[in-house]
């Protein structure tokens, strides 16, 4: 789960001050660095259609903010990516992948098949990556896509990249 | 069905006018949709960001600028059902406590847009008691003249997060629009808070 590291040093560099999330085993480790500085404002939201909103706010506001979530919360941002695609918001997401790589629950099924499609149906440029030596290098340029570029973006991490799940069976 | 909200003393556009004059610096998010044309009908301008679309999204809109901007003053003035549609943002909003932000609820107990059909808030729904119950502690509601008076202090410059049901007349009026173009009420926006050279 290093890469997490790998991730923040990017956000650090490219000058992130806002972080929404919804809480997640997969993004943890990078949701309690973020957490840990004071330099960035982290956001913890009941929904992830919420992080969508709070980032376009934040760009109004002059700051640069990251929505962390998992597949599931993909289907939640739906119609709210609306307000990124038409007023071409820089926003930028970094998804954990379930229903994947030994997925233990099907009803992780549906939208972990379906996010790459659901976000470019939804605008976004989609990039994925399930190698850990080469998440630091994606995340950075998913972040200059969205801030240099200004274009909405997803970096999808791999289920592979995160232990993998059984609630003991 | 009930139809109390027809007789409603308070018109939108005039609580429209009396908020968006009662502090000249204030940075307001409307909601979809007829907040929009209240505000339109006020005064357009650049401070004021409009939302087409994006429903349920005036709040964290809101919160992510009034984080953005602790120094100044944000406001959120959107509809009922707007609100509704959204109405877990409160908890997120009273989880992070901005002091500089200001929720207000222009109830109508209708759906303006698409028909005038109740919302939830014409039968069962307290708005200022859901923000209470969410964590917004300082939640009330203002029904008529002098209680909208008594408040504007509190709207616009009192520690937040401030929340505000503001009972407003189910009334049909003319459409007064603002711009549809996203990326120019975007940039308007930013260029009017942070300089020419945010674009």
């Amino acid at each position: 789960m290093e890469w997490a590291d790998d991730i923040y040093a990017a956000f650090k560099d490219a000058g992130i001050n806002q972080v929404a999330y919804v809480p997640d085993a997969g993004h943890k480790r990078l949701i309690n660095a973020c957490i840990a500085d004071n330099d960035i404002q982290t956001v913890s939201l009941t929904t992830e259609e919420e992080g969508v909103a709070v980032s376009a706010g934040a760009w109004l506001g002059g700051d640069k903010c990251v929505l962390l979530m998992q597949s599931s919360g993909v289907g939640n941002c739906i119609n709210m990516l609306s307000l990124t695609e038409t007023c071409r918001f820089p926003f930028v997401t970094f998804v954990t992948m379930r229903g994947q790589w030994h997925e233990f629950n099907p009803w992780q099924m549906p939208m972990g098949t379906t996010t790459k499609l659901a976000l470019e149906t939804a605008g976004l440029l989609v990039d994925e990556v399930d190698d850990p030596n080469d998440v630091g290098p994606r995340a950075a340029a998913a972040l200059h896509k969205a801030f240099v570029g200004a274009q909405s973006t997803a970096l999808l991490l791999g289920q592979r990249l995160v232990p993998v799940k059984t609630f003991g069976k | 069905m009930s139809e109390r909200a027809e007789q409603f003393p308070l018109h939108r556009r005039d609580v429209a006018k009396t908020l968006l004059q009662a502090r000249d610096d204030m940075l307001i998010v409307t909601g979809l949709g007829s907040t929009n044309w209240d505000f339109t009908a006020a005064g357009d301008q650049p401070r004021i960001f409009p939302l087409w679309g994006a429903m349920g999204g005036a709040v964290p809109i809101g919160l992510g600028l009034a984080l953005a901007q602790p120094h100044k003053r944000v406001m959120v003035a959107t509809g009922d059902g707007e609100m509704l549609m959204g109405i877990g943002a409160l908890a997120t909003v009273a989880v992070n406590a901005p002091k500089n932000l200001a929720i207000c609820v222009f109830d109508n107990e209708r759906y303006g847009e698409t028909g005038m059909q109740t919302t939830h808030t014409a039968s069962v729904t307290d708005l200022a008691l859901t923000a209470k119950g969410l964590g917004i502690q300082d939640a009330d509601t203002i029904t008529d003249e002098t209680s909208l008076k008594a408040h504007l202090d509190t709207i616009t410059g009192a520690d937040g997060p401030i929340f505000r049901v503001i009972k407003v007349r189910a009334e049909k009026l003319d459409f007064v629009l603002p711009s549809k173009d996203g990326v120019h009420l975007k940039n308007r926006f930013r260029a009017n808070l942070l300089g020419e050279g945010a674009l």
